[in-house]
Formats: structure tokens, C-alpha cells, sequence
């Protein structure tokens, strides 16, 4: 997070400099002050209209790398789960609402924008052989948006430019230098969160963080939770060491058995009933 | 005498902190969702009685839960609304435009349509013309699918006890209300 008393200040100065240069009118800097102390407050947090922007582009960059899957009946049984199991999460409602895509690869991978678009690969899905499994998945990805690991991949300077831009557009003067710059730190942004979520991976913590929301989700849904270490038994056999998917950006499943074994939330054992295995093996079983 | 002015004093500072109290319960919030609904019932398949819209003030009438009873600024609705759809910040809607520049304080949350928008995205698009936005778009076609309500409560009858108003109240019963609406409180 930014210090906004400091930013503020920061802002003054260089208002009054730009006043006394002649650079600014005496109206342009008051609107700049104005602004500021508004912008220094609220961009603690991007606000949920931009994070939906955001989100959009960072989807936009996913589906450079991996082709979307065009299959009405799985990404229909996808996105009727993932509101469902949205609804259930600490996070409900975003700007635009939760969208979830399959990927046709047979990489094992899945994001989520801070948007709320979520992508779950075809070799993920193989990874799953029942409903539960693949909510356990779907669950784990709504956590990160939940616990907004996305926006907090944006480095601390790039939140920094990204005030001080901002601010500037506050004032009701903007001209085609601060647009540029507003779209080059549109780029940063982008390119913070696209490298960290694709390339280098979230930090293990911010992993298990998710695994411990996806319990959370399942149980309020009545999912089995025992379901999640299920699928990561079921990955750790699939899983490719080298890959630059899961193998590279996440904990090994061993680990992350171990981890929620740990979990106060992990108890109870149910079997999955047969209706709902039918109804994954309808939606998805020709994808497996 | 004295007495009776005491009591008199009393008693407006207890009408003082009614009227604080009563002012607090009708708090004023700003919808921080593109299209909120309102519900006939603190329940995500309650029947929807009106809509409201990015930006909007809402009145907080009551609380349950995670869920906020509120009625639309001009009194023309009122229902429940899920709190991580609202935050406590009020919203200027554009710079140089109506309340904008003119009314901007610490505890508003500025530049609503500013900042990275749709005309952020043009231009980035403009620069990387290899960027699918379609199935970004698309996606949005199978989420309406899916939040057909009767589609959605099929889905959920096979995971058993699910029923439709209030069903969820229950299985939200372990939340942490760690929402948005805290966050931007």
C-alpha cells in the first residue's frame, strides 16, 4: 500500500511548483489538490470498475497463450457451478460478476483475474473424476480472486505511477501526454500481473491461502472437502516435472496434501453421490 | 426547578441520541457493482424487485447477516442487497462532469468510469492487436446462461438442502463477511 499522507504532500509540492512556474493555472491546482486528497484515499484499493478493466486485459493475455475451448455444455456446466460456488465465498459480488472458461490444452493450469475471469485448462479437468473434484479446483481459483492475489502482483512503484497519473486525471485537464501515460501504466499493471500469474507463479503462501478458501466454499456448498486432496492425488500422477504449468507456478499436490491436512476445516468424509457424478460425466466426460 | 431543567437536559440528550442513532441505522451507501439487484429477500435467488446501478446511493434500512435492506435514493425501491455489492466510500462519476471537481472528498472514492476504463482498453488494443477480447465477451453469454434462476436452483437442488429464498443465508452461515463492503468502509 502506498502512503498516502506522503502522497499527498508530494502532490502539494509539486502543485504549488507548477503553480508558481506558471505551468498550471491557480484553478488547475486547486482541482489537482482537490483530487488528490480524494485519489490518495481511494487508490488504497483500484476501484472494482477498474480492477474489472484490468481483469479483462489480463484474460485477453491468458487466451494468447492458451486457445479458449468453444464447448457450449461444458462452459455452461462451468459457469453454473462457479456462481453457485461464487455465491458461497466471501466475495460474491464483483463489478461484472464471475466468468469461467475452459482452455483446450492439456497443460494442467488455471487463472483467475482479479475481473473474476476464471480459466481452468482440459488437462486440469482430466485431473478431476468428480463433480466435487472440479469444484475443489473452481473453488481454489474463486480464493484467489476473493483474496485479491491478483491486484496484489502489481508492484509497489507501479502503484505509485499509477497515483500520481491518476491524480493528474482527477484535475479536469487531460491532455494526450497524461492519456499516453495512463495507458503505459495500463501496460505495467498488466505486464505485473500476466508475469507473475502466468510465468513466475503467486508465492506458495498465497497457494495454500487459496486451498484454505476452497475448503471454506466447498463446505458451505455441501461439497466433500476431502475432494481437493482427491484431485491433487490425481495431479500428482499427471503432472509433468519441468512443465511451465502447475509443475512450475504451484506447490507440489504431496505438498499441498500436507497442508490441509492441517486444516481445522478438513473433516468429514461423504461420498459423492451417483447424480452428481452423472451430471459431470454429462458435462464433461467427453472432455476427460 | 433545577430538577426539572435536569430532567429537561436528560431528556434531550437522550432525543440527541435517539435521532444519532436512528441517522447511523439509515446510513447512506454507493452501489460498487455495474447493475445491482434488489431482492424481496436477503437471499441471492430472492426475487428481484429492483435494479440499481454502478455509482448509485443507496439507504440502508437494515441489516441481516451479510445482507443490507436498502432503499433507492428517490424512493422508488427498496430490498436486500448483498454487502460486498456496496461500500461505505461515496463515488464521483466523472472529472469535470456534474459533482465532479467540485465535491471531492477524502471519504469519496473518485474517478468512477475514469482511471483504467473502456477507453483505456481501446488504446491498449489499439497496441496489441493480438489480444482476444471476443471470448472475454463471450464468456459473459454462458454467465447469463448459468444465472438463470431456475437452471442455477436445479443445480443446486442435486447438492441437497438447497431450497430457493434463503437457502443460501444458511450455507453462508461460517462467512467472515470479509467482503468489499468492509474493505472500502
Amino acid at each position: 500500500m502506498i502512503g498516502c499522507a506522503a502522497m499527498e504532500q508530494a502532490t502539494t509540492v509539486a502543485t504549488v511548483v507548477g503553480e508558481a512556474t506558471g505551468t498550471i493555472s491557480r484553478q488547475q491546482g486547486e482541482s489537482i489538490r482537490k483530487s488528490s486528497k480524494a485519489v490518495a484515499k481511494s487508490l488504497e484499493d483500484f476501484t472494482p470498475e477498474q480492477e474489472y478493466y484490468i481483469g479483462r486485459t489480463v484474460g485477453a493475455v491468458v487466451l494468447t497463450k492458451y486457445r479458449p475451448l468453444d464447448d457450449d455444455r461444458a462452459n455452461t456446466y462451468l459457469n453454473t457451478m462457479g456462481q453457485a460456488l461464487a455465491r458461497v465465498s466471501d466475495m460474491p459480488e464483483l463489478f461484472a460478476g464471475y466468468h469461467f472458461l475452459v482452455l483446450d490444452s492439456d497443460d494442467i493450469n488455471a487463472f483467475a483475474t482479479p475481473g473474476g475471469h476464471v480459466f481452468i485448462t482440459r488437462g486440469l479437468i482430466r485431473c478431476c473424476r468428480t463433480e466435487d473434484e472440479l469444484a475443489a479446483v473452481v473453488a481454489h481459483e474463486i480464493g484467489h480472486v476473493q483474496l485479491q492475489h491478483g491486484m496484489n502482483a502489481i508492484k509497489k512503484a507501479r502503484r505509485t505511477e499509477a497515483l500520481s497519473v491518476l491524480v493528474r486525471e482527477g484535475a479536469k485537464s487531460f491532455g494526450t501526454k497524461e492519456i499516453a501515460q495512463l495507458n503505459d501504466v495500463f501496460g505495467g499493471v498488466i505486464t505485473d500481473i500476466t508475469n507473475t500469474m502466468i510465468n513466475n507463479g503467486y508465492s506458495r503462501s498465497y497457494e495454500y491461502q487459496a486451498d484454505a478458501a476452497a475448503l471454506s466454499i466447498m463446505k458451505r456448498m455441501n461439497y466433500n472437502p476431502r475432494a481437493l486432496p482427491d484431485m491433487l492425488n490425481v495431479m500428482a500422477k499427471q503432472i509433468k516435472p519441468g512443465g511451465t504449468d502447475f509443475a512450475k507456478t504451484h506447490p507440489s499436490p504431496q505438498n499441498r496434501i500436507a497442508a490441509l491436512k492441517k486444516n481445522d476445516q478438513f473433516v468429514g468424509e461423504t461420498e459423492t453421490p451417483d447424480v452428481r457424478k452423472n451430471r459431470f460425466m454429462k458435462a464433461v466426460g467427453h472432455l476427460l | 426547578m433545577f430538577r426539572h431543567r435536569s430532567l429537561i437536559i436528560c431528556l434531550a440528550l437522550l432525543g440527541v441520541l435517539f435521532l444519532n442513532t436512528a441517522a447511523e441505522a439509515q446510513k447512506s451507501m454507493t452501489v460498487q457493482v455495474q447493475e445491482g439487484q434488489l431482492r424481496a429477500t436477503p437471499s441471492h435467488f430472492g426475487k428481484i424487485t429492483a435494479k440499481t446501478y454502478y455509482g448509485d446511493q443507496v439507504t440502508v434500512l437494515e441489516e441481516k447477516g451479510d445482507w443490507k435492506r436498502v432503499s433507492i435514493a428517490d424512493g422508488k425501491g427498496h430490498g436486500w442487497m448483498h454487502g460486498s455489492a456496496l461500500t461505505s466510500k461515496r463515488t464521483v462519476l466523472k472529472a469535470g462532469q456534474s459533482r465532479a471537481g467540485t465535491s471531492v472528498s477524502q471519504d469519496e472514492i473518485a474517478l468512477a468510469g475514469k482511471g483504467f476504463s473502456e477507453e483505456v482498453e481501446k488504446e491498449y488494443r489499439k497496441n496489441n492487436a493480438n489480444l482476444d477480447y471476443a471470448w472475454i465477451n463471450k464468456t459473459a453469454v454462458w454467465c447469463s446462461a448459468a444465472k438463470e434462476a431456475d437452471h442455477e436452483k436445479i443445480f443446486l437442488a442435486i447438492l441437497g438442502n438447497r431450497d430457493d429464498a434463503g437457502g443460501d443465508d444458511r450455507m453462508r452461515r461460517h462467512g467472515t463477511g470479509n467482503n468489499r463492503g468492509h474493505r472500502g468502509g
